[in-house]
């Protein structure tokens, strides 16, 4: 058996590893078998491309690979569960960039052994767009996440995108019709790192699961036309498979906020449409406050309470007093539900993760299908830092901004206390017609204390 | 492999993979994310070839960077995923 067979064969075998890995994360009881098999899958992969013969010097190679795992262990141990969002942004960027230096260094290198024909030119020029455009897009995103970057584009933002989406189609036209010129390829490149910034700086914090889904898909799409540009189809099995699967999560996404791709893309938020409402004629004087003692008495003689989080109760850190509460109210025989928007947080799950990491367990967690239909048998609905995602607005309000969105019917069950530090407007810049509503309760401060002052009361009632 | 079969397989992949992940729940949707990103570092591999090759000076940093910031891609990926399911598993087994 030849070198290159034993490669082509270890090739299969990571893809075969690949394909199980991903079926296995979809399921709970596999999910860490997956995850494994995808990374055995990998180290598989990587072994036998080492006995390719056109690798000649080892050293570098050893060099990057150790600073490439250091870097990405330390990443992955360190981080926070609330910023996870972050991080898996973070990786999307790598990737997408390492795909994009592949594409360049293949092309360059056939075009310089007369190799380089418009096919290849092709896959390279895609590679090129794709990769740059979820390089940048991602970096945006994570400086986003992460609040340290406040600039959210300028007027004429739209234009500006498709004027160099429209460069960008065209650059992609002269690298396949004329392979031999380099320039057009830098330009190319240049024109898919600005798409990527300009496309991703005016979205705002409640379409980040949509983008970093959609970021997600890219990052797959762009290996998987590297595959063209190397002829090798690992690269083309793997990515297509992860485009695949980030395709769907964008897709679940967007169906949760009742908004297409395109909007969320290429629209103005919400919020911007809907302008600087007045807001007094929403609540008048009929916003109820309370206290935590308040509360605490409510839950005394509740027999069923549904938890509701959401981005606020990240920002909070909250998840450990929440488990706290729950692990009270349990103890004195009530039953303690979450209920979980699926875009509540700022990527897809994002709550299913802080709530694990606070080792709230699965049977707790119930999607928006599985907890509507029992708000009605609800005693008291706690909602943390969620507001869009529980707007009765939504549902009845056909001239709303988020009119027909699917949202979590807090208002049916018999008392909603929400914890919230002021009545200012989520992502979407609307009123919440739940805050006045008769069953409502504010309770306004930080997530974190008013949780830990319902605790402590409770005991004392 | 010429284009046709490439596209054949690009293809069919991309339905093998709906096929594959429809109906995840959403606990999973983090880690599935994470993980099948660190799967698209499989990128590496090319990677590797372009900053092992020693063809020219541009092509083999253009490697060299790649190389780095795909292994940062895989290597996190995995770990990260791993760190999450474990956490999840790990209350499982703390319950009776």
């Amino acid at each position: 058996m030849t070198t290159p067979d034993i490669i082509s064969i270890g090739y299969l075998i990571a893809a075969v590893l690949f394909i199980l890995g991903l079926k296995g994360l979809g399921r709970p009881r596999t999910a860490p078998r997956g995850n494994l098999m995808g990374a055995s899958g990998m180290l598989l992969a990587v072994l036998v491309t080492m006995l390719d013969q056109a690798i000649i010097s080892y050293l570098a190679l050893a060099v990057a690979l150790v600073i490439g795992s250091a870097v990405g262990a330390l990443l992955a141990v360190k981080v926070k569960m609330t910023s996870m969002p972050e991080l898996v942004a973070l990786f999307n960027g790598f990737g997408g960039g390492a795909s994009v230096l592949v594409a360049i260094a293949s092309f360059i290198e056939a075009i310089e052994l007369g190799r380089a024909d418009n096919q290849l030119a092709t896959a390279a020029a895609a590679t090129a767009l794709i990769g740059a455009v979820t390089f940048t897009g991602s970096v945006i995103a994570f400086f986003k996440l992460q609040e340290s970057l406040k600039w959210s584009g300028f007027t004429g933002l739209p234009l500006a995108r498709a004027m160099v989406m429209v460069v960008a189609l065209l650059l992609v036209v002269m690298v396949a019709l004329q392979p031999d010129t380099r320039a057009w390829l830098w330009a190319l490149v240049a024109a898919g790192l600005i798409l990527g910034v300009i496309s991703t700086v005016a979205i705002g914090g409640a379409d980040m699961p949509v983008v970093i889904a959609l970021l997600n898909a890219f990052s797959g799409v762009a290996a998987s036309t590297t595959g063209f540009v190397l002829d090798n189809p690992l690269l083309i099995i793997a990515g297509s498979l992860v485009g695949a699967s980030g395709l769907i999560l964008t897709q679940i996404m967007c169906k949760a906020m009742n908004r297409s791709i395109f909007e969320v893309i290429f629209s103005e938020t919400p919020a911007a449409v809907a302008g600087g409402r007045d807001d007094s004629d929403v609540y008048g004087d009929r916003v109820t406050s309370t206290s935590a003692e308040e509360v605490a008495m409510l839950l005394e003689v509740a027999d069923r309470v549904v938890i509701v989080p959401g981005y606020g109760l990240a920002v909070a850190q909250a998840q450990h007093a929440v488990r706290d509460l729950m692990t009270s109210l349990e103890a004195s025989g009530k039953e303690v539900m979450f209920g979980i928007h699926p875009v509540a947080g700022r990527m897809p799950g994002h709550m299913n993760v802080l709530l694990a990491e606070a080792e709230i367990g699965y049977e707790h967690l119930l999607d928006m299908d599985q907890i509507n239909p029992t708000f009605s048998e609800t005693d008291v609905t706690i909602v943390i830092g969620a507001n869009d995602v529980v707007n009765p607005a939504a549902r009845n309000d056909p001239s709303s901004p988020i009119a027909g969105m699917p949202i979590l019917d807090v208002d049916e069950s018999r008392t909603v206390v929400v914890i919230k530090r002021s009545l200012s407007p989520g992502f979407a810049g609307i009123a919440n017609p739940l805050f006045a509503a008769d069953n409502a309760l504010m309770l306004f401060g930080d997530g974190k204390q008013a949780v830990i002052d319902i605790a402590a009361a409770l005991v004392t009632v | 492999m010429t284009l046709l079969i490439a596209l054949t397989l690009f293809v069919l992949t991309v339905f093998l993979g709906l096929e594959l992940i429809t109906k995840v729940p959403a606990t999973l949707h983090t880690p599935l994310m994470s993980g099948s990103n660190a799967v698209s570092g499989i990128t590496l591999i090319g990677a590797l070839v372009s900053a092992g090759s020693d063809h020219t000076m541009l092509t083999t940093t253009l490697g060299f960077v790649a190389v780095m910031l795909a292994t940062i891609n895989v290597v996190g990926g995995f770990l990260v995923t791993n760190r999450m399911l474990t956490m999840f598993a790990g209350w499982k087994k703390r319950r009776p």
